[in-house]
């Protein structure tokens, strides 16, 4: 086997690949053919590091130094100082502004902090390389469990680890593998839900990109352990590079007959299809999920029963998602009571969250259960950029709520979460400062649940539409307290009634902005004011005369012809015709014009 | 579609890919979606003359199918343009304002999200997350991607679009 000096790692996920990746590897290779070192390293192209919004990403290993935002120009510098002549060129590392730079990335306050396991091979190994995967101990678990373990004690070795589903609601993974067990039929079914679907988590797309046979280990140890022989993944249409390393995995595992008839020599067979979603937020639900693989409308059905003894075309199926799979190797590997000791004691291990928004270190970080939103945001986030205020972080999606800032310093588990009126979610974390309108928020996420309603049951096609046209009524002006009652009356018929969690959930982002920020939904209602500014209705531009020097910029740009005045003499905006466009701010070069 | 003059030799040609998968995926459990999906690769849309193609073929009826593409948010009733512009409504995305980017294309086009325009060149569209919250707000023209958005760089980047 060649042996090479250097290491080369180029992040080739979706976020890096969006800022041009994909060039950095051909002017890599030309470059370093041309400093004649081309048998000495070797150049990766690897899952997702993390840090999305330094991206493109670059890491060199032995040193383990990351540069960032890397451009084609970049290259030939880094090929020349660092891996000719050994100089890190420290003015791409991460945090490069800094007065001391840590050239180990690993030491830096964005990773300090994260403890890896479900995305422990992103950004380490090819994706698309089965021999990478077993080198990091892949397919280990597999082969101890098809050739040591019953399925019994694989059931008890997932209980006793305490690991909790990762997609949101956080139901115990060993429970729910224990009941497909014991229902007694002639086919049983694997499902993975890799139909995420939250706005703004991606976590799944991240491990199935860069560590894509992680899924397909786990899913043959779970059918081990219920007794199936057959997995489906169920994956976004719209993750075309997941789907491609999806493929290519399945490909190679059963080449190297880890998939297919007779396992390890034993007598287990097990393979695995992808079935590509076709763009709707439901089919996350686990029934409307099994609906869709059946072919047909990805709608909902009533539980009981539950897909554990009526699952996929009515067969006995478990579902889970793709975190909690990325779990399963390392939990049989190690050992329930090393899981164990990271985490809270009813949230064991870690959890992967998708952070975004109004903070600069945007990206994927994986740490421990309990760690606090405060270290989270702060300490791995970097904290908010423009020197603006922390105002909310808000998780779980359109099923989730916000936690405001005084409440910052809660522990991040799922049963603190759902005590403060938010949720785990799948993980989506968006952070949200001083210029974020919360009623705004709030429409914005039943925006979105209007939109994915399956329509199925009453309670979620009307009471969400009815939910979003009060919030609509009150971020135009429109509002009256009594409004803000229907909400909660609203809230509380629709989360009884509605069939699936989609519908039981939605109201929780109206619920728990009123909770925090009811004062905000006053200013709206009662003094016809939108606090953030952002509410286009509630906003007033206004030319404040002692500043202005009737230079008539503004009004040659206004849109709507609604500034009027006389050279070097105050003008004025008549609010009747205006619309709020803001472009006579933008213009103004005397900071006359305001908007309140 | 497809049946008599020689000027339909396109059209014929499309058929019998379609026929042709469909025959693959008749005995198959669940494969109406995967089905639909290639019969929108090969026309570029599902119009109802291509549902009954399907509907026939799988043996299902037309009103199944018809449920089915309208249900799901990637099948499309109505021809694409050219180019695709999909604007992201992730969270991250909207927090940093990419319902502004998004108005400001529609102005500019002079149509609003779900339609195409009238030279079939673009048809913008609001789409969900597309995981490059680093650089929010996002939008995606088939393949490229434009990133850290502000509604006034929409005009300049359809501009490269328009030759």
């Amino acid at each position: 086997m060649q042996i090479y000096r250097a290491h080369v790692l180029i992040c080739g996920g979706t976020g890096c690949t969006s800022s041009g990746s994909i060039g950095l590897m051909d002017e890599f290779e030309k470059c370093i053919k041309e400093a004649n070192i081309e048998n000495e390293i070797k150049i990766v192209k690897t899952g997702c590091f993390g840090l999305c919004a330094e991206g493109p990403i670059v890491v060199i290993y032995p040193e383990g130094c990351m540069y960032c935002r890397v451009t084609k120009e970049d290259i030939m510098e880094i090929v020349e100082e660092h891996l000719v002549k050994g100089r890190i060129v420290k003015r791409l590392l991460e945090g490069a502004d800094a007065p001391e730079v840590d050239t180990d990335a690993e030491q830096t306050d964005f990773f300090k902090k994260q403890f890896r396991i479900a995305l422990r091979n992103c950004g380490k190994i090819n994706p698309e390389s089965i021999e990478e995967y077993i080198a990091e101990d892949g397919y280990m678990a597999l082969g101890k469990v098809l050739t040591e373990m019953t399925p019994e004690d694989v059931i008890q070795t997932i209980l006793d680890s305490g690991l909790r589903g990762r997609g949101g609601a956080g139901f115990p993974t060993g429970r729910k593998w224990e009941f497909a067990r014991r229902s007694v039929s002639d086919q049983k079914y694997v499902c993975c839900n890799a139909d995420e679907g939250d706005p703004g988590a991606f976590m799944d797309r991240s491990i199935l990109e860069g560590d894509p046979h992680v899924v397909l280990e786990a899913m043959a140890i779970a059918g081990y352990a219920i007794g199936a022989n057959k997995g489906y993944i169920y994956v976004r249409a719209e993750y075309p590079i997941a789907v491609q390393r999806l493929k290519t995995a399945i490909k190679q595992a059963k080449e190297y007959g880890l998939l297919g008839d007779n396992i390890f020599g034993t007598d287990f067979s097990f393979d695995i299809e992808l079935v590509l979603g076709a763009g709707a937020f439901v089919c996350g639900e686990e029934t409307a999920l099994m609906t869709s693989i059946e072919g047909m409308r990805g709608e909902p059905r009533p539980r009981p029963p539950f897909p554990a003894v009526k699952g996929l075309w009515q067969k006995p199926t478990i579902l889970n998602n793709v975190e909690t799979y990325a779990n399963i190797p390392v939990i049989i590997n190690k050992g329930p009571e090393w899981f164990k000791q990271i985490g809270t004691e009813k949230s064991r291990g870690t959890k992967v969250f998708a952070v975004g928004g109004k903070i600069k270190n945007t990206g994927l970080v994986e740490i421990p259960m309990g760690t606090t939103l405060r270290e989270v945001v702060y300490e791995i986030g970097g904290g908010i950029p423009g020197g603006k205020k922390f105002k909310a972080a808000q998780t779980g999606g359109p099923s989730g709520g916000c936690i405001p800032a005084s409440l910052i310093d809660t522990p991040i588990d799922y049963d603190s979460l759902i005590k403060i009126g938010s949720m785990m979610g799948s993980g989506g974390l968006i952070v949200m400062d001083e210029d974020t309108c919360m009623v705004d928020i709030a429409k914005f996420f039943l925006e979105f649940t209007v939109e994915e309603s399956c329509g199925k049951c009453p309670p979620c096609r009307i009471g969400t539409k009815r939910m979003y046209d009060i919030l609509e009524k009150i971020t135009n002006g429109n509002g009256e307290l009594s409004d803000i009652d229907d909400l909660y009356e609203l809230a509380e018929g629709i989360q009884s009634s509605a069939l699936c969690g989609l519908g039981q959930t939605a109201p929780n982002p109206i619920l728990s902005t009123l909770q925090y920020f009811k004062d905000e939904y006053i200013a709206h209602v009662v003094e016809k004011r939108c606090p953030a500014g952002v509410c286009k209705s509630l906003l007033r531009y206004r030319i404040i005369a002692d500043k202005c020097r009737g230079c008539s910029l503004c009004a040659r740009h206004c849109p709507a012809n609604c500034i009027s005045g006389e050279i070097k003499k105050p003008y004025v905006i008549d609010e009747s015709k205006c619309i709020k466009c803001g472009v006579c701010m933008e213009k103004c070069k005397f900071d006359a014009v305001v908007r309140e | 579609m497809g049946s008599s003059s020689c000027s339909c030799s396109v059209a014929d040609e499309k058929l019998l890919k379609l026929q042709k998968i469909i025959e693959e995926n008749r005995n198959k459990k669940g494969a109406l979606i995967h089905v639909l999906h290639e019969a929108q690769t090969i026309y570029g849309y599902l119009p109802i003359e291509v549902q009954k193609v399907v509907a026939e073929g799988m043996g299902v009826p037309l009103a199944e199918v018809y449920g089915v593409v309208t249900f799901y948010a990637q099948f499309s009733l109505k021809p694409k343009g050219q180019y695709k512009i999909s604007v992201c409504l992730g969270t991250a995305c909207y927090v940093k304002g990419a319902n502004l980017v998004l108005q400001k294309l529609d102005e500019e086009l002079g149509i609003s999200v779900g339609d195409c325009t009238n030279e079939l060149r673009f048809s913008p569209e609001s789409c969900r997350c597309i995981v490059a919250c680093g650089l929010a707000p996002v939008i995606t023209i088939n393949e490229d991607v434009y990133g850290r958005l502000s509604p006034n760089d929409v005009p300049n980047i359809l501009a490269k679009y328009k030759e």
